[in-house]
């Protein structure tokens, strides 16, 4: 499975959001969205889950249009993570991660083995399996995290997109859910997740793609998206780069002091 | 897997876990036909039920066979038919816009129905032809639905769907007291107030006739819906995602409401309640699982009014009360509590 972006744009209350973003999402990487706040990053995860049409430009699944695939079909396909999804109802947990089989059942059928293993499979690796009685709302902000991020796992689809999924996580969850989800893409899956952590995204992401007022800025690995360079221009901040174990990393460190970034003299 | 100390620290099973959902399901249905049975022997007369159903089997057109066929069993017939269409759309609202509060009677949709219902008695062309009454309460129903889901798109917190039902509610609510105004006689006036108030007595087997298609229509369309108002409490984009078309499904949840509730006020009147009622005692029953809720709030909510239709008519209190009275009666400190705590929830 692959997604094809090209020459998309995307407004929102008459003001541009996306404009020209070219891009091609693919099974088996881990891709890391990013970019300052207001960048466009969810509105083009949104666009490339799918789910709201590009103002101009086009989407294709495997070379073809949504419409032509169907709704469900590509939800089969695309496991979509909203960012701070709420959970309307006080479900279980397991309850809650069994609706990501929907796109998998018919209007009638029951639940079948192959959903039960699934969810199992889902509760497992997101280390959820003793939440699984749990009422949603009981739960705390990372449990929860992970118990919608177990959903979209159970959904079994090629592509996994999510949208900060480790915002609201402490530094351990934090480091499990970026593992977690680079073994996902080692076992094929392709995943895109929209990040604010540049260490965690260096250190875990085989792509970056940098976007900053709604165009894409840089496209690439990790070390060759996070120049000094960039991070001036479109976050305006300076960092700290060293390595452990010879593994580069960085700490962002300074603002730099300027209304607009892109008002600061190259030095 | 279950060890001693799982065991030992376990906690007591949760309702929606020592209940099976097949289970339930039988035990409301067998709760409904009993209530229904009830609903047949109870009345004003003593009444011999074997005698009237060998006089009515047998075609012999005595009291108790006409009582019987006329009388009994359209009354219950009609208060299984109403009550379901009402806790089978209650539960259906309240998982479409996600608010434990989404009712038809409070919502507006029951009194827009009964409005459309209204001026179609007005305008006569209920004297010319019999279907004219149900399509007037339908057409009600479905402006309130439209109306509310206007309302519900810009981002409906239990505040706004209150205030938005208020609203409906009481433009409904005056245009009714217009053509009440402008009645030709008193007596039509009092006919239409005391028709408003909800009841099941003196119904006939004609209007069950009637209402009976599109109420089976409008539950068919509603049921169908469970899988879509599962996948819509992760919000609507997570729905989508999961390959829901809700422009689809809005048109089917209010093609089903302004069927049932349609034609269910178009004959009883308005009967509110039982929608936010059923759906709240059940949903603890099945994990607040909003598909599973619909059939067996269906099932509460024909238990609900044919135990309000029985009591009423055990209650010593000469003229009989409306059911819609009675009801309104009990669901509205209900209502009052229900909110209460849901601004704690909030706060």
């Amino acid at each position: 499975m692959r997604i094809d972006a090209t020459a998309v744009s995307a407004t929102a209350g008459g003001r541009g959001i996306l404009s020209g973003v070219t891009l091609g999402i693919e099974a088996g990487r881990f891709t890391g969205l990013i970019g300052p706040n207001g960048a466009g990053k969810t509105t083009l995860l949104r666009i490339l889950a799918g789910l709201a049409p590009p103002a101009a430009g086009s989407v294709t699944f495997d070379g073809e249009s949504a419409a032509r695939i169907g709704r469900r079909a590509l939800a089969r396909r695309i496991a979509y993570l909203a960012q701070d999804g709420p959970v309307h109802w006080p479900l279980r947990a397991e309850a809650l991660v069994m609706l990501g089989r929907l796109p998998h059942r018919g209007t009638l059928g029951g639940i079948t083995a192959a959903d039960r293993t699934a969810v199992e499979r889902a509760l497992t690796t997101t280390g959820t399996l003793s939440l699984r009685h749990r009422i949603v709302g009981t739960l705390s902000g990372g449990e929860r995290l992970r118990v919608l991020l177990a959903r979209t796992l159970a959904t079994e689809a090629s592509l996994l997109l999510a949208d900060e999924p480790v915002a609201a996580l402490d530094p351990r969850h934090q480091l499990e859910t970026m593992a977690l989800l680079r073994d996902a893409a080692r076992a094929g899956t392709g995943v895109v997740a929209v990040l604010h952590d540049l260490a965690l995204a260096a250190r875990f992401c085989d792509r970056l793609i940098l976007l900053a007022d709604g165009a894409v800025r840089a496209d690439g690995p990790p070390e060759a998206v996070l120049t000094d360079e960039r991070l001036r221009d479109s976050y305006g901040i300076a960092v700290h780069r060293g390595a452990v174990d010879g593994q580069p990393f960085l700490l962002p460190w300074t603002a730099l002091s300027s209304a607009s970034p892109k008002d600061t003299p190259p030095s | 897997m279950s060890t001693m100390s799982d065991t030992l620290h376990a906690a007591p099973l949760p309702l929606d876990e020592r209940v099976p959902y097949p289970a339930l399901v039988a035990g409301l249905a067998l709760l409904a036909a009993a209530l229904g049975l009830a609903s047949v022997v109870i009345g004003y007369v003593p009444f011999d039920l074997g005698a009237a159903f060998g006089d009515l089997l047998d075609g012999r057109a005595t009291l108790t066979a006409l009582v019987l066929a006329e009388l009994r069993l359209p009354r219950a017939a009609l208060g299984l038919l109403v009550g379901f269409s009402l806790g089978l759309t209650g539960a259906a609202m309240q998982g479409w816009l996600r608010n434990p509060l989404a009712e038809p009677g409070l919502v507006g949709v029951s009194s827009a129905a009964a409005l459309g219902a209204v001026i179609v008695f007005y305008s006569g062309l209920s004297a010319t032809l019999a279907l004219a009454l149900p399509l007037g309460g339908m057409a009600g129903a479905a402006a309130a639905a439209l109306l509310l889901n206007v309302m519900a798109a810009r981002g409906a917190g239990t505040t706004t769907l209150v205030i938005g039902g208020i609203a409906i509610n009481s433009l409904a609510g005056s245009l009714t007291a217009l053509a009440l105004n402008l009645a030709p006689n008193p007596y039509a006036a009092l006919e239409i107030v005391f028709w408003l108030m909800g009841s099941l007595a003196d119904r006939g087997t004609d209007q069950l006739r009637l209402v009976l298609p599109p109420m089976l229509a409008g539950w068919a369309l509603t049921l169908s819906a469970a899988r879509a108002l599962d996948a819509l409490t992760l919000g609507e984009d997570t729905a989508r995602s999961l390959g829901f078309d809700l422009a689809a499904l809005r048109m089917r949840l209010i093609a089903g409401a302004a069927l049932a509730v349609g034609s269910a006020v178009s004959v009883t009147g308005a009967v509110g309640f039982v929608g936010l009622v059923a759906p709240h005692l059940l949903r603890p029953l099945v994990g607040a699982r909003p598909g599973r809720l619909l059939l067996v709030s269906g099932l509460a909510g024909a238990s609900l009014t044919l135990a309000a239709d029985i009591a009423v008519r055990l209650l010593p209190t000469r003229p009989e009360l409306k059911l819609g009275v009675v009801t309104a009666l009990i669901g509205a400190p209900f209502l009052i509590a229900l909110i209460w705590r849901l601004r704690r929830e909030e706060a």
